[in-house]
Formats: C-alpha cells, structure tokens, sequence
C-alpha cells in the first residue's frame, strides 16, 4: 500500500508542477488579448463541422475575419439550449466581446437575460423574435430559395413523390415545406410533397434513415430541414437525387445533389460588425432576402436540364425585382380550402406563425 | 519478477480519496501531451478551464447550478443501484418531473408562491416516482428487465414533453415557437442574490444528508444493501424482494422528478425542448464514481460541473468542442480505470512465491 502512496504522491506533485509551474505563462498567453481589436463572439447549435447550419454561420464569421482584419473572433460550438447557454453567452460577454451572435431559436430568452446584464455588449440572436435596446434579431427569407429548389424537384421527379426530412413542426419549417411544395406544383401540378418528421437538428443516423424510408415509399428527390447531410447521403446511396440545405450540399452527395437552398451570413456579419464600430446600430428584427443576398441557390449539379435551369433563373429574377412573391393567393390547404385568397399575400406576421400545410403536402403537423 | 493480483477485503480511506485524484492528474498530464502535439498550450487551456468554473465568484455560481441536477439524479440512481436495481431512466423521471411541475405552473398561475412551490414540488416528484415504479412494476409482474425499460421510458418521456411544447402548450404569444409560456412570479424557486444558484441546491444537500442517515442507519437501507447483494439470501431471510423494488424505484424517480422540478422552476422558467444536455446518464457515472455514497455523490457532481462549465470556456482558445469532450473523457476513463488499484491489490512477488514487502 505504501507503494502505492508514493505513486500516487508523485503523480499528485508532477500534476501540481505542471499546473502551477505554467502559471506564471499564463499571464503572458493572455496578454495579446488586450489589443485594439474589435472582439465578436459566436454562440452555435451544433459542430461548425456539421456541414449544415452551423457550418453556415461559420463560414459568414470567415468572412467576416476576412473583410475586417481589425475584428478578433471567438466560437463556442454545440451549446446545449437549456441551462449551458445562458452561461456560455454571460461568459462571452465578460471576456471583453463587443457583439455575440447567438445563432440557435433556443438561445432567444437567454440571449435576452444576459443582455440586460450587459448593456454596452451588442446581441444579435438569430431565428427568433425578441428584441431589446441591445438586442437585434435577425434572420433570411429562405422561402424565396426553398420555392425555386422547389422547380428544381417537380422537374427531376419520375415519380412524382418528392420526400421531405422535416425537422420540428414550428413555423419556419412549415413555411419552407410549404414554399418549396408551391414551387414544385408550379411546374408539377401532379406532384406531391411526403413529409417525415425527425423532431431532431442534429441527428445525421435518423435523419438519413428517414430519407432511406421516403425513398422506399417511392421518393425519388430528398428535401431536408436538419443541419446535417445524412439525407443527402442517403438519396445518392439510393442513386436518386436530392436538394441541399443551410449551404451547398454537393460536395457530400455530388451525384445527388441537384442544388441547395443556402445562407449567406458573411456580407451581413460585416454590416453589423460594422455599424457597431460606427454606433450606428438599431436593433431591429431583419429578416434578409434574395435581394440582399442573405438567401441563395447554390449551383447546380451536371444532371440538371438546361431548361430547368431556366426556368429557375427566370423565377429567381421575379422573386429579387418583386414580380413574384411565393405566398400570393389563391393558395389552398390540404384540405382544399382556399386561406389565401387571390390577389392577397400574406404578411410578415402570417409567414411568421405559419402552422398549416398547404395542398400538394402529405403530411400533418402535430397541434 | 512477478506480479500477482488479489482482490482487497477492505480499501484503506486514503487510497479511496487518492486514487481517484491521481487518476483525474494523470488524465490531464496525458490529454497535456495530445494538446502539445497539436499545438496548443496545455496550460492556456487548462487555466481557461478552471478559471471558467471556479475562477470568479460567476463561474462558481455557474458550476454549482450545474452540478444540482447531477446530485439530485445521482442521489436517485444510488438509491436504486444499492439493491442492485438498474435505474437507467433518470433522464426520463427527470423530464417527467419538469412536465408535472409546468402542469401546475400553467394550470393554476394565480396561486401564491407558498403553495405553488410546494404543489409543483409534490407534482414533479409523484411523476418522477410514478414513472419509476411503472418499470418495478413490470419487472415484478413479467420480468422485464428494467435495464431496458427504463432506457426505453426515457424516449417516451422526453419525445412526450417535445409534443407538448411543439403542441398544446405552446405559448399562445409565442408565434408558434415550441416554448411554453413563461412561468408565473410565483413559481420560480428563490435564488441567490444575482446569481443563478436556487433553492435547489439546499434540497440538493438535505436528501444527500437523509440518504446518508438511510443507507447507514436504518434496517430499510440494511435490508436493500443485502437484497441487492445476495437475492437469495434476503429471500432466506424473509425479505420482501418485490416490495422494496417497487419502493426503491419510487424513491428513485421521485428524486430524479424533483431534479426535474427545480430546473424548470429555478432556471429555465418555462418548459422547454432540451430542457436536459443528459443530466440523467451523466449521474448514472456520477453515482458509480461515487461508489453510490450520497455525500460522495456531492462531491462527485461539483467535479463533473466543474469539467463540464470548463470545458465550453477552453473553447473560447479556439479549441473545438470535441477536444473539451475528449479531455472530459479521459479524466472519467482515467478515474474509472483506476478503480482496479482501490479494487485490488497488486503485489510483487519473489522467485519462491513469497511476497515482497516494501
């Protein structure tokens, strides 16, 4: 037994040495911090690896690094929404950043306590809806892509049955099921759009195993709401195809991929970045379209037509110079009831609790 | 030279406190020599760590919140692990509590804070307990292993809780985003000054101190040990074997439930998705390391806590969360494999089978 004592008293004392024998170094590692550099933090869901959402955000901090060399970034990755991010955000804040981007809907009420705490820190939270002095919100209009990847789909589709991996029945979903069905029906009057729900963000074994059950119930094109790739995954095993989300998707299904339905954080990080430098920042609940670039397509996979690529580029000049607007009447529910009627659209609020489906959708949504 | 293994009647006091020290350093001088060879500073990031958790008094606020839910559900796991009873389910008793609690928090919002704690208190813990005994039950009458059911029962309850809040309860203000609407003045548990550290905490420390009287002093804590031990012999001795898996799948949940309880009611103020980043598996590990001591069983979750609200701040050196995982990993694996030293003991032995001293 003695034996052991000494052991363990040596590696207790070796432990010790290495912790407290460093401290004085530590002062030094920390000191570069204090630099004249804006400091601008990001809060995110998932893995940046995530090849999704995450990823997305990511990639619009890399630009931002990359416009404004004199802005310092820091990450904090797959923050939990509960207890942990409240923490994280508070963390971030007393670290010296000047602006936190908290990118998750379940970051909103925290986002909210900590700035009341923080009141020279800027807050920008992304899919929600609170506002505060300090507090922004901001989001994009993925409908318009999710409506012209939605062209895509009718055209390519053999079957007619076009799958949808849906993640959560909240109303940014359903309105991107919805879209993207408009779209379909709109060169594809006989096509219908099955939905599976996940009720997952981040669960690339489920998720590609539901598409694997769409495409065995006759799918040949795979949507997807989630924040990874296991869908797309699933649809080029299949060899049938599928459309991308949160960023282009080509690169983990290149033979499946027809496009994706993508974020374009960067151009508006600077913008923000930029008018918190400036003091010209309000906050306002932006929600970002294809004209401001914050939404797009991404490019297309050799298998698609060339016509089909046309009719895309047409709609997708309609949409930016507002000739068309996806949820313009008449529009019908599943039930064949007209909501909408013609010659009205719907308004932001309307788009922005969406909880009905509309015709040309089989699926339901659990109320 | 020889080494022979023997399995140790009794463990000294100070190998059970050292053991597990050494192995969480040693942990961390291996995960220092990975952090070298990818280049990054071992120290930087070690600091990060407990400057994060324990470095100002918010950190340490932060760590002791953490650490409540790990108690309670380890203090609940303990209970059933003594007789040997697999309690997996903490994660499910856990969400049940919270939704039992949200129920009245919903339902009866003009109540004042002296009876609607309680009640929501008394909710929380008759789901979380009835959850529990629901998988006795089948283990009694069919023989389930509650191993299983109560993994199983986890699924039910958190996808349960996601209907909810996705469904009927969503907050009518709330544009259809899957919250609840927030709780009333009155059922939000007392905190600390500014801080986040609730009530919580001293129901935490009360049931660890009643467990430890329970497993120590009492026949019922007696009788559980020994069914758990040798079934047979407590069949031998008239021990009602059933009965008390019933009963300590009731306590069992109706702890995790009250877990559930205090985090929906002192942190996060409504009922939400996620409500729980796996509070119930990580006390299952928690319990075990503390050899299902209760005051162990404390000690044990502030640790985890601390690994735990260090690890997102190592993040903030641009160290990806996997590696904060990973150093978290070897500390448990570390900790866990050195149980063999506390378990056994290791002696040399000489040529003609005589042991060394030394």
């Amino acid at each position: 037994m003695k034996k052991w004592f000494k052991v363990s008293l040596a590696a207790l004392a070796a432990a010790a040495l290495l912790i407290t024998g460093c401290g004085g170094e530590k002062k030094k590692a920390e000191k570069p911090a204090e630099t004249g550099k804006t400091k601008v933090a990001f809060v995110y869901v998932g893995p940046v690896g995530d090849g999704g959402w995450s990823y997305a955000h990511d990639q619009g901090r890399k630009y931002l690094m990359e416009k404004m060399p004199d802005v310092e970034t820091t990450i904090v990755e797959s923050v939990p929404e509960g207890a942990d991010s409240e923490r994280v955000i508070t963390q971030l804040a007393s670290q010296g950043n000047k602006i936190i981007f908290t990118t998750s809907f379940g970051y909103m009420d925290p986002t909210i306590n900590v700035a009341k705490k923080f009141p020279n820190v800027v807050f920008m939270h992304c899919s929600g809806f609170k506002t505060a002095p300090n507090v922004g919100n901001y989001f994009g209009r993925m409908y318009e892509a999710r409506y012209l990847s939605g062209i895509v789909a009718g055209k390519q589709t053999q079957s007619n049955v076009i799958g949808y991996v849906a993640a959560h029945p909240i109303p940014e979903v359903i309105r991107g099921i919805n879209a993207f069905t408009m779209g379909v029906r709109s060169v594809n009057p006989n096509a219908k759009v099955k939905v599976l729900w996940t009720n997952t963000w981040y669960d690339p074994a489920k998720e590609k195993q539901a598409a694997i059950t769409l495409l065995d119930g006759g799918a040949d094109v795979i949507a997807q709401h989630q924040d990874t790739t296991g869908p797309q995954q699933a649809a080029q095993e299949r060899g049938k195809f599928s459309i991308g989300y949160n960023t282009d998707m080509a690169p983990m299904a290149p033979k499946a991929v027809l496009t994706s339905a993508v974020f374009n954080w960067g151009p508006y990080y600077v913008k923000v970045v930029d008018s918190v430098k400036k003091g010209t920042f309000k906050p306002e609940s932006y929600w970002g379209s294809m004209k401001d670039e914050v939404i797009g397509l991404a490019p297309f996979g050799p298998m698609v037509a060339d016509d089909t690529k046309k009719l895309v580029e047409e709609a997708k000049k309609k949409i930016i110079d507002g000739q068309l607007f996806v949820f313009s009447g008449p529009i019908k529910d599943q039930s064949g009831q007209v909501r909408i009627q013609a010659g009205q659209k719907m308004s932001d609020a309307e788009m922005l609790k969406f909880d009905w489906f509309v015709e040309g959708v089989d699926g339901t949504i659990a109320k | 030279m020889l080494f022979r293994v023997e399995k140790r009647m009794t463990t000294p006091p100070s190998l059970m406190v050292l053991v597990p020290v050494a192995a969480a350093c040693a942990a961390m001088v291996f995960c220092a020599l990975f952090l070298l060879l990818t280049d990054r500073s071992p120290v930087a990031v070690y600091g990060a760590m407990f400057e994060g958790a324990l470095g100002s008094e918010y950190g340490f606020s932060e760590t002791i919140v953490k650490a409540i839910p790990l108690v309670l559900c380890g203090l609940g796991i303990s209970v059933a692990f003594r007789m040997q009873v697999w309690n997996i389910g903490a994660e499910g008793q856990f969400y049940m509590g919270a939704f039992a609690a949200t129920w009245v928090a919903l339902n009866f919002p003009s109540l004042p804070a002296v009876v609607m704690l309680p009640f929501m208190m008394a909710m929380g813990v008759l789901a979380g307990a009835l959850w529990g005994v629901l998988a006795a039950w089948l283990r009694n009458r069919f023989s389930v292993s509650e191993l299983i059911s109560t993994l199983m029962m986890n699924y039910i309850a958190i996808l349960w809780v996601s209907y909810l809040v996705y469904g009927p309860w969503r907050d009518p203000k709330g544009l259809n985003f899957p919250l609840t609407a927030p709780f009333p003045e009155a059922a939000i548990l007392p905190s600390v000054g500014d801080s986040r550290v609730h009530a919580g905490l001293l129901l935490a420390l009360v049931v660890a101190l009643l467990l430890q009287f329970v497993f120590r002093k009492s026949r019922w804590g007696y009788e559980i040990r020994v069914i758990g031990s040798s079934p047979s012999a407590a069949r031998y001795a008239g021990l009602d074997i059933q009965g008390n898996a019933l009963l300590v799948m009731c306590v069992s949940g109706a702890l995790c439930g009250l877990a559930g309880m205090v985090e929906v009611s002192g942190i996060v103020g409504k009922l939400q998705a996620g409500i729980s980043p796996g509070y119930g598996y990580t006390a299952i590990i928690v319990a075990w390391l503390a050899r299902l001591h209760p005051i162990a069983i404390v000690l044990v979750s502030f640790l985890f806590a601390i690994i735990q609200v260090g690890g997102f701040m190592v993040q903030t050196l641009g160290v990806p969360a996997a590696v904060a995982t990973m150093i978290q990993g070897a500390i448990l694996f570390f900790v866990i494999g050195a149980d063999i030293v506390t378990q056994y003991r290791i002696y040399r032995v000489s040529g003609d089978g005589s042991e060394v001293n030394d």
